[in-house]
């Protein structure tokens, strides 16, 4: 596109083109992480809002605004946003996106007209879903569980299932991406255990990405076919089983989870080592956990059906593999909370919200354990205890993450420093108004509330409007970023190559990069996370 | 895809690195196909299991010679493209474009004979929604042939993409718009996907046909 | 690269393959032929993957992910199928 070259300093790739095309059809992969940003910003506040709402609902246990049916579509519409349309895109395809080729030294990903196609895949999939919502809609909960989603929903359930169907393909040819470029766009001397670990991590979430999402393609087809053709699959009355739905759904479910997951420990390993000054604990080891979560990911799925019909047997395989997985797990949150041991720690934004990450992961982890023992679960499955569980994981754990990854490129994407004190409260503000929210459910759950109803006996009202109480805390701090980001976009600090005094290849060129990244492919002589680094060309405008 | 320039994107450093990325993407893209065919199997799976008898009963209507004669299409159609990409890589034009031409030709024969066995159980009601009364007593049964179009059907939707890219290859060669040996990436790339979709029915044949019979 | 003479001989072992397993089918072996059904197409699979798709020349992570998915198939198949025998 750019045929002229060799001027000093190199155009940044912001002002690569002013047009909308130059954003909608550039193939450069730093503008299209800023069209997922922006996109599923968008999903992540119609997501919100319906969570807002179901909030605002179970102030009261008599359901004082919404009807029955009104709930129902509510939460399906909340899960299948979030899911879909924010959680899985969201580390992997903004951050991944963004700085995958600049870490390993590469002008751009492997494919870049492909990466361009997986975003208008994401937006078109996206289309039908909002449509689903405006037209009426969906009543299944985001699982769609058959026979329900197939004969007995009246909801919009198949222009639902078309989006995600449609959004799968944005996901597969994402990880597919990802994968090819790590294997074949390491620039010199960036050996395997070179690569920054946020690399490892999104590799192992594109392993996970290809392997898993199909089966949910053909799983959702399945559920197509049978409300438009009338194909009976998962139809008791013909000894079809409703339980192969759910393996067939939890086969890509759960790997799901460590697609959502695993870019936040990604982030993770990049924050600790940035803001402690010091070398990784444990390079290799986090490197492998990685890739063993999302190995072991696959070998789990069964204990979200212990109660569903499953074999006893079956089930306590599952359980005692889901036990295993904690393990992996656990060793990357000692490894991290090792890497502070003597370092130089500053608590800016980002690492805020990074130990906002550890308290919040560990409780929702360790949570996790309750939820897979075969027998506590009989009493757990389908109470607010799970709700709590993996909003632990997926709010606490990734969204804490993904504000924390927002803060910490913010500079590099944008070249703007944003204003560090609302930066901090709101750090602050999400990891207590999380805990407000989500800890009274723990109780709920315990004591017997079940999810999925906005009816509840009076008792459980102070617990469901501290819960509430809560949420508003978080809707504040969710909202807040989008005006002091926006705000930095004009006014903020300029931010020089290092604003961090980080290591890492993203931060040795121009906030914001130039359109090709790097002027000649670096060499790469170092080991990640090489602190205390040397003394490097400091941009002048920071005091840092 | 399908320009004759063997330029090397700006990605890359070499040609030698596009071609291997090319590759590897390809086979992760087949990698997710084969999880997604997977799945299907496995339902078919299940329902073999749990029910035998109406999955015999269901199997012994089908037509096991058109099953057969398909089959071996196929398996010829894999060694036609196998030929293709080896001609293409030693650069022999017309031999590869006689060899994707047979490709074709195979393809379309195989989609000719289950089109006609999809009409022929249709007459015999053995689609369940539509057609005819359903002949078989057995509710599972139905089960049976649900899986069975969607299963054939999104075999023979994978393999018309197929038969149109391999077109698609053939037409360009005769046309002179693609150069050999130096897009033969092209041709490997389109024969990957081919083969694979072929070992799909490899064992959708088994699956459908023999094992419960 | 094999010479076309041996992509034919793959051809014809391929014939051959779905020759027997259609000689297992009819000979009525009882539950024994299923499971032989299965070998022979695994058998007939791995030559078009190995032979005609060129794994053979191709390098080893290309092999990997080949086999690799496979795993995960098999891990799709073993503990799915586990449930019902068990229940």
């Amino acid at each position: 596109m750019t045929a002229e070259a060799k001027k000093a300093p190199p155009k940044s790739y912001i002002e690569d083109g002013h047009t909308l095309r130059s954003w909608f059809f550039s193939t450069d992969h730093k503008g299209i992480a800023v069209l997922y940003l922006v996109s599923i910003t968008l999903f992540f506040f119609v997501g919100g809002a319906a969570a807002t709402l179901i909030r605002l609902e179970l102030l009261s246990p008599n359901g004082f605004i919404l009807s029955n049916d009104a709930y129902n579509r509510l939460f399906t519409i909340h899960g299948v946003i979030m899911v879909w349309f924010f959680l899985i895109p969201s580390i992997p395809n903004t951050f991944g996106n963004f700085l995958i080729p600049i870490m390993i030294g590469a002008k751009d990903l492997a494919f870049p007209k492909l990466n361009l196609a997986s975003w208008w895949i994401f937006v078109f999939a996206g289309c039908f879903v909002i449509a689903a919502l405006l037209i009426g809609g969906v009543d299944t909960g985001w699982t769609f569980y058959a026979p329900f989603s197939t004969m007995f929903s009246n909801g919009y359930v198949i222009p639902a299932v078309v989006g995600v169907f449609i959004s799968g393909f944005s996901t597969i040819l994402t990880g597919l991406n990802f994968i090819v470029t790590v294997h074949r766009l390491r620039a010199p001397g960036m050996t395997w255990f070179r690569l920054p670990l946020f690399v490892w991590s999104i590799y192992a979430t594109s392993l996970v990405m290809v392997l898993a999402t199909p089966v949910l393609a053909t799983t959702l087809l399945l559920i197509f076919a049978e409300r438009v053709f009338g194909l009976g699959f998962f139809d008791p009355q013909l000894g079809g089983d409703p339980v192969l739905y759910q393996h067939m759904f939890w086969f890509y479910s759960h790997p799901a989870v460590y697609i959502m997951v695993l870019p936040a420990f990604a982030v993770m390993s990049e924050l600790m080592t940035a803001f402690s000054k010091k070398h990784i604990f444990g390079y290799k080891v986090i490197a492998f956990s990685s890739l063993a979560i999302a190995g072991l990911g696959f070998l789990v799925w069964g204990h979200h059906m212990f109660v569903a019909g499953e074999s006893v047997y079956v089930g306590l395989v599952f359980s005692v593999l889901s036990f295993t997985i904690a393990v992996p797990s656990a060793i990357k949150v000692f490894n991290w909370t090792a890497t502070m041991r003597k370092g130089y720690v500053s608590f800016d934004a980002p690492m805020l919200f990074a130990l906002g990450f550890i308290g919040l992961f560990v409780i929702g982890g360790l949570t996790g354990l309750f939820v897979a023992a075969t027998g506590l679960d009989v009493h757990l499955t389908r109470t607010y205890f799970v709700i709590a569980h993996f909003h632990f994981i997926m709010v606490g754990g990734t969204v804490s993450c993904y504000f924390g990854a927002l803060h910490f490129w913010w500079p590099k994407m944008t070249g703007r420093m944003y204003p560090e004190m609302p930066g901090r409260i709101v750090a602050l503000l999400i990891f207590f108004g999380f805990m407000l929210t989500f800890m009274p459910q723990f109780i709920l759950g315990w004591l017997g509330m079940p999810r999925r109803y906005h009816l509840y006996p009076p008792e459980f009202q102070v617990l469901n409007v501290l819960s509430s109480a809560g949420a508003s805390i978080l809707a504040v701090a969710y909202t807040a970023p989008l005006f002091y980001l926006a705000w930095s976009l004009f006014y903020g600090k300029r931010a020089g190559l290092n604003p961090w005094g980080a290591a890492g290849l993203e931060w040795m060129i121009p906030s914001p990069p130039p359109r090709e990244n790097f002027e000649t492919v670096p060499v790469v002589t170092w080991e990640a996370y090489p602190y205390p680094l040397e003394p490097q060309p400091v941009a002048k405008e920071d005091g840092r | 895809m399908s320009d004759a320039l063997p330029a090397v994107h700006e990605q890359f450093q070499a040609p030698g690195q596009q071609l291997e990325a090319d590759r590897l993407g390809l086979w992760v893209f087949l990698a997710s196909e084969a999880m997604l065919f997977g799945a299907v199997f496995f339902a078919l799976t299940v329902y073999h299991l749990i029910h035998p008898a109406a999955m015999h009963a269901a199997t012994s209507r089908l037509d096991l010679v058109t099953g057969v004669i398909g089959t071996a299409v196929l398996l010829t159609s894999s060694t036609t493209m196998a030929l293709a990409v080896k001609a293409a890589r030693e650069g022999r034009r017309t031999e590869a474009l006689i060899v994707l031409v047979g490709t074709v030709l195979l393809g379309l024969a195989f989609e000719a004979i289950k089109v006609h066995d999809w009409f022929d159980e249709y007459d015999q009601g053995l689609y369940p929604p539509m057609g005819p009364p359903f002949p078989l007593p057995q509710p599972a049964a139905r089960l049976y042939f649900h899986l069975y179009f969607v299963s054939t059907g999104l075999h023979a939707v994978h393999l018309a993409v197929g038969i149109l890219l391999v077109a698609g290859v053939a037409a360009s060669l005769l046309s002179n718009r693609m150069k050999l040996p130096e897009r033969t990436v092209t041709v490997e790339m389109v024969g990957l996907y081919w083969q694979f979709v072929d070992i799909v029915w490899i064992f959708l044949f088994p699956t459908l046909y023999l094992v419960s019979r | 690269m094999p010479s076309r003479l041996a992509f034919v001989g793959v051809w014809l072992v391929l014939l051959a393959l779905l020759g027997i397993s259609m000689a297992v089918t009819l000979l009525e072996l009882g539950p024994w032929h299923a499971a032989l059904n299965m070998i022979l197409a695994a058998a007939s699979a791995v030559l078009v993957v190995w032979f005609d798709m060129h794994l053979r020349e191709s390098s080893g992570i290309l092999k990997l992910f080949a086999t690799g998915t496979i795993i995960f198939l098999l891990i799709m198949f073993s503990f799915g199928l586990a449930d019902w025998p068990t229940r």
